[in-house]
């Protein structure tokens, strides 16, 4: 016998509440079969054509059977360059909004910067590579200037990843390395980086998987063309990528299977996505798991 | 006799050898140390330096244009037709905030539903299972959402409304939408996780079932997290230019039904930037169109700042 009566009140709240219950679980499931099935889609149309013909052969503007060999090479090469350039200075400014920066107005405008730079669209990174190397330059459209300026992009958010991963550092085992009489950098070097090295990885892979498909940046600065060469390491060449490619192919271009190549594209552009995110986050989402989080 | 001596006088070499080097040492991690912080210190000023450029650079070329085109010709002229000297970017703005706005309605209690499935409902594999796949929604490039868009999502609009060809603002609305769930989703639920287990328990504490826990307690003092959300959603949404270009058909005009064939602020300057000349008026209005999107995304920042203070100032 319980002192609880149901009254029609708390009936209607508890009907209301299962109700609720099932529609978040609906929304959810439907939710999830819409990203699998986007994800099958996408694989299911371009995955049984491919072939490793298809990734190393010249692109054909007139016949059947072209392939992407070189979109492919000038994407991970423009996607080297940015990260070489924008690795060290992303960290660097991640490292000192987390260790250095003293808590006044002046850090809190540092801040708003990169929160400001962080909402630049793309597109603006883009006319802004193509006012300084084809106009101010006048270098034309080139794999360096589609390199830089994807740089640019990649920049607020490496900083923003190092930040909270540094942040995320226990405090207990840096005062332990200064009570070594170790100096700031001496701990920042070996003490912090190495701890928060998972996170700024996954961070850096998260910002390459983004700068890989980026396109709105690269079609103002790198261009829709290529040298025709396959292993063009000249920084002043034309560098379409492969996200680019998949833009030309089903916009502009006249070959009859421009619809395969496009699907195949797509196919390809979200593998290497997946791969690049994919690679280096599973071993920390099974850690996650075993530690029940 | 004369070993213990040699001795001595070897063993306090080999210290003073020591003391130097060690000295050696010292002087080297100073020397890094300060290295090392005016390096950072140049990284994050090289940040700025960016921010500073684009604006600049941007803004510079922006103001060009009110040489040739009136302030309100610009801002409220329907009339964009650069051949003919009429650079009227009001549709575009309009279609901007419209998309945007269509956007968020659809996308935010989608988003704001899976975020409180994950956070409140959800069994714990379930939460481990569904966060890394909405990160994968966030790995896929945008112009493989705008071609889905274009090869699946256009046909399908044709089927059901029978209208035209299916692109327009709606179909980019829902583009954007499925783009912008994972941010919105991911930022919500972090907010709602962090409302305090002391909420929860006095609301159960009071018999309320967990519906009511959720929509009465747990929301609301989520709110400004939810609210940050939901305006960092939107900036990309304002911001995305592929996925958009694709499906909203390009056309210089008001979108006045869901299914008009439009253009917006970042589709348009795609669209014709690679085929102006440098020194026009045309390049001129582009710039200005993107000086316009920059000040948009920092209002949003600026809003979403302000919220982020109130907060800590409540907690």
């Amino acid at each position: 016998m319980t002192s609880f009566t149901r009254t029609r009140h708390t009936a209607r709240a508890q009907r209301r509440d299962k109700l609720a219950t099932y529609g978040f679980y609906t929304l959810g499931g439907l939710i999830l079969l819409l990203i699998f099935w986007l994800l099958i889609s996408i694989m299911s149309k371009g995955l049984p054509s491919l072939s490793l013909d298809f990734l190393i052969k010249q692109p054909e503007e007139m016949d059947v059977g072209g392939g992407i060999g070189p979109v492919l090479f000038n994407s991970f090469y423009i996607l080297f360059i940015s990260l070489i350039i924008s690795v060290p200075i992303g960290l660097g400014a991640g490292i000192y909004m987390a260790e250095y920066a003293p808590d006044n107005k002046f850090t809190g405008g540092l801040r708003i910067c990169v929160e400001a730079l962080s909402s630049v669209p793309s597109i603006v990174f883009g006319m802004l590579g193509l006012a300084i190397f084809a106009e101010y330059f006048g270098i034309g459209l080139t794999i360096l200037g589609g390199g830089v300026s994807l740089a640019l992009l990649n920049l607020p958010m490496l900083a923003r990843v190092t930040e909270e991963a540094v942040r995320a550092v226990p405090g207990d085992i840096r005062e332990a390395g200064y009570a070594l009489g170790m100096t700031k950098y001496h701990v920042i070097r070996t003490v912090v980086l190495p701890v928060a090295l998972r996170s700024i990885v996954t961070g850096i892979c998260l910002v390459a998987g983004r700068a890989f498909g980026e396109s709105a940046v690269i079609i103002l600065t790198a261009g829709l063309s290529t040298s025709g060469e396959m292993w063009d390491f000249n920084l002043f060449s034309p560098g379409e990528t492969l996200a680019v490619h998949l833009w030309y192919v089903q916009s502009e271009a006249i070959v009859e299977d421009a619809r395969q190549i496009a699907d195949r594209s797509a196919a390809v552009l979200v593998i290497v996505v997946l791969l690049i995110n994919l690679a280096f986050r599973f071993p920390l989402w099974l850690n996650n798991r075993r530690q029940g989080r | 006799m004369g070993a213990p001596v040699h001795n001595l006088e070897s063993r306090l070499k080999q210290s003073s050898v020591k003391v130097s080097a060690n000295a050696k040492r010292h002087g080297r991690h100073l020397l890094s140390n300060s290295i090392f912080r005016y390096y950072f210190l140049f990284s994050i000023l090289a940040l700025c330096f960016v921010l500073g450029m684009v604006i600049l650079f941007i803004g510079k070329t922006a103001m060009l244009m009110f040489g040739q085109v009136s302030l309100a010709d610009f801002f409220f002229s329907f009339n964009w037709s650069p051949e003919e000297d009429a650079f009227g970017a009001a549709a575009f703005i309009v279609n901007t905030l419209s998309l945007t706005a269509l956007t968020m309605v659809i996308a935010v209690p989608v988003s704001v539903g899976m975020a409180v499935l994950i956070a409140e409902i959800a069994p714990n594999w379930l939460k481990t299972f569904i966060r890394p796949v909405l990160d994968l929604l966030v790995g896929i490039p945008s112009i493989v959402y705008g071609y889905l868009g274009l090869t699946v999502l256009l046909p399908f609009l044709r089927d059901v409304s029978g209208q035209g060809l299916g692109d327009g603002i709606l179909a980019a609305a829902l583009v954007l939408s499925l783009m912008v769930l994972p941010t919105i989703c991911r930022i919500s639920d972090d907010a709602i996780v962090a409302v305090p287990r002391k909420y929860r328990d006095a609301a159960y504490a009071l018999g309320s079932t967990r519906l009511q826990v959720i929509m009465r307690v747990v929301l609301p003092a989520a709110g400004r997290g939810i609210i940050s959300a939901v305006i960092l959603g939107m900036t990309r949404a304002v911001g995305e230019t592929m996925a958009v270009v694709m499906v909203i058909g390009n056309t210089a005009q008001l979108a006045k039904t869901l299914f008009t064939p439009s253009s917006v602020l970042t589709s348009n300057i795609v669209m014709q930037i690679s085929n102006v000349e440098f020194d026009s008026t045309w390049n001129y209005a582009l710039h200005m169109m993107a000086f316009l999107l920059l000040v948009i995304s920092f209002v949003l920042i600026l809003i979403i700042r302000i919220l982020g203070r109130k907060r800590r100032d409540a907690a």
